[in-house]
């Protein structure tokens, strides 16, 4: 789990440098909360605090909340997401490897749903607020400081132009487009990308997982792209835009929330895949992955039954 | 060389296998020890029925226990001295549990008991050289000790297509079979030749490990058109009979299925060796190869009797009690961790490993994460057997095969949350066992209550018959009987009364 948190370190560090101090301040927030309730969870289960808590995985958990929160969604936000994703979905399920939910998705999903407007504000690369300014704004005084934080990302921007009726090759005028995807988040991408090889490599994590997931898509948005290249995005675009590289190799290759048979874990990673492409595409919300795991976790169970693999003697 | 096609099982583990820490020195023969403590069952089986008395003399390789039943083996004495106690004694038992055991104060002499061995064993009945194993007390060498008549017998059943002699010694740290081979070739050659005849297998492979270049050296000159020397993959659990016999044929050995039916033998190469002996020169089963190897100035194998205390084979290597260290019966992976060091060596001990403080990290929930699954060489969900262990749901867990699980541990050396799943099968199988006896135990009580019942019914519906018999017979005779007494207290009366009245009439 510590080498977990070490391959998102990179792209941590790089989506702070495009987006600003809020990153950084959300991570430590988050970090601070989970391992805070965590504890304080433990202690009332009369769960021995330290081995459970020093197994990281708390940590990863509220990496991952932070860096799907926008960087500057006020503190109460996050505190909300990381309460409900360690309390509720973690814990009142029974605890580490009893969580049906991945405790960081359902954390954020329960935010955005709470908190739209405050979830849906992020600056423009490489133009964001200052240290002291960021800490105002996540203190909540948001509304003293539209410019520097009224950006908008790409699958938002993708999206909104989607639906003014505007062609593809229109909306990719926009400044926030780059040369993949987004500009400069699309080094994001890239940067989850790396560590994600690093776990493979490492043996953390296998690399079917990824490999089924970014397929899927991939091969989802060709068809579409090469249906309609005026309205659908490109598969190069899908895979680098939102959260479909941090979702490749950190959210959907989490064992405890997937499928425990190796057949069971690559249909979750495919169908996670689809969901994902179709609410991204026809859904309301611009980036659909956070839903997709969420139907997946809830039908891992299911995946873990129909693809029960031959116990030796059956066949 | 190799004519047989090499397949792969499931799963598996390649580990560090820690072989030359204890491979590279000859075998010594370990001194008499103090004393000899001889469990009554030392296999699969039943146990043996003592037949000394405390304080007899006995000499080496005399029979001080005989068998009971089929799948049991007598038990000789393995040094000369007196018998000093029969009773309960630790044993190595993964549980601990405490068991029927002969113990013979040694007098030093090692005298043995009037033995022969045979000149042809060609020209021998394959059953008579069946009983003569059984006689000997020969037992597998390997894991579970199966008694190598009851699997010899069953060769002359069922057609035996192949018998394989098992030099696999999967486990790390372990090289007993490495040097019995190396020091001792022809006796295995010439053990197998007779294990051959008795079965009358039709083909016969040794299958060894890849990484045993010096056991290869030393069996192939030996070898002739017979016998096939295999060499197979060192992957962990290659030496385990299904998975070896999957690697050298290509199929399973089905579920609950013995590999003699499948026209298969397996028998390991100490087995062998001790039929070489007790066939040549009518040598019972006394001692064996032991590695002494893990933390300890001198690793080695020794070769020991049976029933050597394990501290005496420590301490040869050097050991000394230290606190934190742990002795483990076996290899790293399926032995057992003794509490005792005053438990004997038996016929299947083959290892005595002695490890500095074990740092099984803190056991944490289970995460789901699959990877007992994929190692698991059986093919089983240990995920789910751990879960059905933990709320002991004994159905379940026979549906999910327990009962095949060979305890090889390589779920538990993969498991990400240090769970140790071996112990929780071990103790679940404990537990379906001790269930399984006592509903039989129950059963037959059951039975015997039911059986008792049905007397007591018989026997009240005699009683009740009779008596009806008697009241059907008797009711008219005591009527008859009654009125006939009636009558006649009246008549007595009347007469009385007459009397007296004729009385007062004369006065
Ligand atoms: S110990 Fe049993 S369940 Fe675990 S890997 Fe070995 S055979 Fe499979
Ligand atoms: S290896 Fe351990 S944590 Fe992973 S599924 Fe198996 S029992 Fe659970």
């Amino acid at each position: 789990m510590l080498q977990v948190s070490i391959a998102l370190v990179p792209g941590i560090l790089c989506y702070a440098w495009i987006m600003g101090w809020g990153v950084i301040l959300q991570c430590l927030l988050a970090i601070l909360f989970a391992t805070t309730l965590e504890s304080i969870v433990l202690l009332i289960r009369r769960i021995p605090v330290k081995a459970f808590l020093f197994d990281g995985s708390t940590v990863v958990t509220a990496l991952l909340f932070a860096i799907c929160l926008s960087p500057y969604a006020p503190w109460w936000a996050n505190l909300a997401g990381i309460a409900f994703g360690v309390v509720v979905i973690k814990h009142c399920y029974g605890g580490l490897g009893q969580n049906i939910f991945n405790p960081a998705i359902a954390g954020y999903v329960f935010t955005l749903l709470c908190f739209p407007m405050e979830l849906s504000i992020y600056p423009d690369p490489g133009n964001y607020p200052g240290f002291l300014d960021t800490i105002r704004i996540i203190n909540g005084n948001f509304p003293h400081y539209p410019d520097a934080i009224a950006g908008a990302t790409v699958l938002s921007t993708l999206k909104s132009g989607l639906h003014d009726m505007k062609m593809i090759s229109e909306i990719s005028q926009s400044p926030v487009f780059g040369v993949l995807a987004g500009r400069s988040t699309e080094w994001i991408a890239a940067l989850w990308f790396a560590g994600g090889i690093f776990l493979i490599v490492r043996k953390i994590i296998k690399w079917q997982v990824p490999v089924v997931f970014l397929g899927t898509m991939f091969l989802i948005s060709l068809v579409f792209y090469w249906f309609d290249s005026s309205h659908y995005p490109s598969p190069v675009f899908t895979l680098f835009a939102g959260g479909s590289m941090l979702a490749a190799f950190f959210i959907i290759t989490e064992p405890v929330s997937s499928s425990t048979t190796p057949a069971g874990r690559l249909l979750f990673a495919a169908g996670t895949a689809i969901f994902a492409y179709i609410i991204r595409t026809w859904g309301n919300y611009p980036d659909g992955i956070a839903f997709a795991v969420l139907i997946m976790n809830f039908s891992a169970p299911l995946l873990d039954r129909l693809t029960r693999p031959r116990v030796l003697g059956e066949r | 060389m190799s004519s047989t096609d090499i397949h792969s099982f499931h799963g598996g583990l390649k580990l560090e296998t820690y072989k030359s820490l204890s491979n590279n020195l000859s075998s010594l023969i370990s001194p008499l020890p103090d004393k000899i403590i001889l469990p009554l069952k030392q296999h699969i089986g039943h146990p043996a029925n003592p037949l000394v008395k405390i304080g007899e003399q006995v000499y080496k390789g005399q029979i001080i226990a005989e068998p009971d039943g089929y799948v049991s083996l007598p038990v000789h004495a393995t040094t000369s001295g007196k018998i000093r106690d029969i009773g309960l004694y630790s044993v190595p038992d993964p549980l601990g549990i405490k068991a029927p055991c002969i113990v013979i104060e040694p007098d030093g002499m090692d005298t043995w008991i009037d033995i022969r061995g045979v000149d042809n064993y060609l020209e021998m009945d394959p059953v008579t050289l069946q009983n003569r194993f059984r006689d000997a007390g020969i037992s597998g060498l390997g894991g579970a000790g199966f008694p190598a008549h009851v699997k010899l017998k069953e060769g002359t059943q069922t057609e035996v297509e192949l018998l394989i002699i098992n030099a696999v010694e999967c486990e790390p740290y372990i090289t007993c079979d490495d040097r019995l081979i190396r020091e001792k070739p022809d006796y295995i050659v010439a053990g197998t030749r007779m294990i051959l005849h008795a079965v009358q297998a039709r083909k016969c492979i040794i299958a060894i490990e890849e990484d045993m270049p010096d056991a290869v050296n030393a069996l192939l000159p030996l070898l002739d058109d017979d016998i096939e020397l295999v060499k197979v993959p060192t992957i962990y659990p290659q030496g385990s009979e299904k998975q070896l016999i999957k690697t050298l044929t290509g199929k399973a050995v089905p579920s609950g299925g013995l590999p003699i039916h499948m026209g298969i033998v397996m028998h390991n190469v100490g087995t062998a060796a001790a039929a070489y002996r007790a066939v040549s020169r009518g040598e019972p089963l006394v001692s064996r190869y032991i590695t002494v190897t893990g933390c300890i100035p001198s690793p080695r194998n020794l070769q020991v009797l049976i029933g050597t205390p394990v501290r005496h084979c420590a301490e040869q290597c050097g050991y000394s009690e230290k606190s934190g260290n742990s002795i483990i019966l076996g290899g790293p992976m399926m032995g057992t961790l003794v509490q005792n060091m005053h438990v004997p060596v038996i016929k299947t001990t083959h290892c005595i490993l002695i490890r500095n403080k074990l740092n099984q990290g803190t056991e944490m929930p289970c995460i789901r994460c699959g990877n007992c699954a994929e190692v698991c060489p059986v093919e089983l969900l240990p995920q789910q057997l751990y879960w059905f262990s933990r709320s002991s749901d004994h159905n379940k867990l026979k549906q999910h095969h327990l009962f095949e699980c060979i305890e090889c541990g390589c779920c538990s050396y993969v498991c990400p949350s240090n769970i140790p799943l071996v112990h929780y099968y071990r103790l679940a199988k404990n537990e379906i066992n001790q269930r399984d006896l006592s509903i039989t135990k129950a059963s037959e009580s059951r039975y015997r209550y039911l059986k008792h019942q049905e007397r007591l019914k018989h026997e009240k519906k005699k009683k009740k018959l009779s008596v009806e018999q008697l009241s059907i017979s008797g009711k008219p005779n005591e009527k008859k009987a009654y009125i006939h007494e009636a009558v006649r207290r009246g008549r007595a009366k009347r007469v009385k009364k007459q009397q007296v009245r004729k009385d007062q009439k004369d006065e």
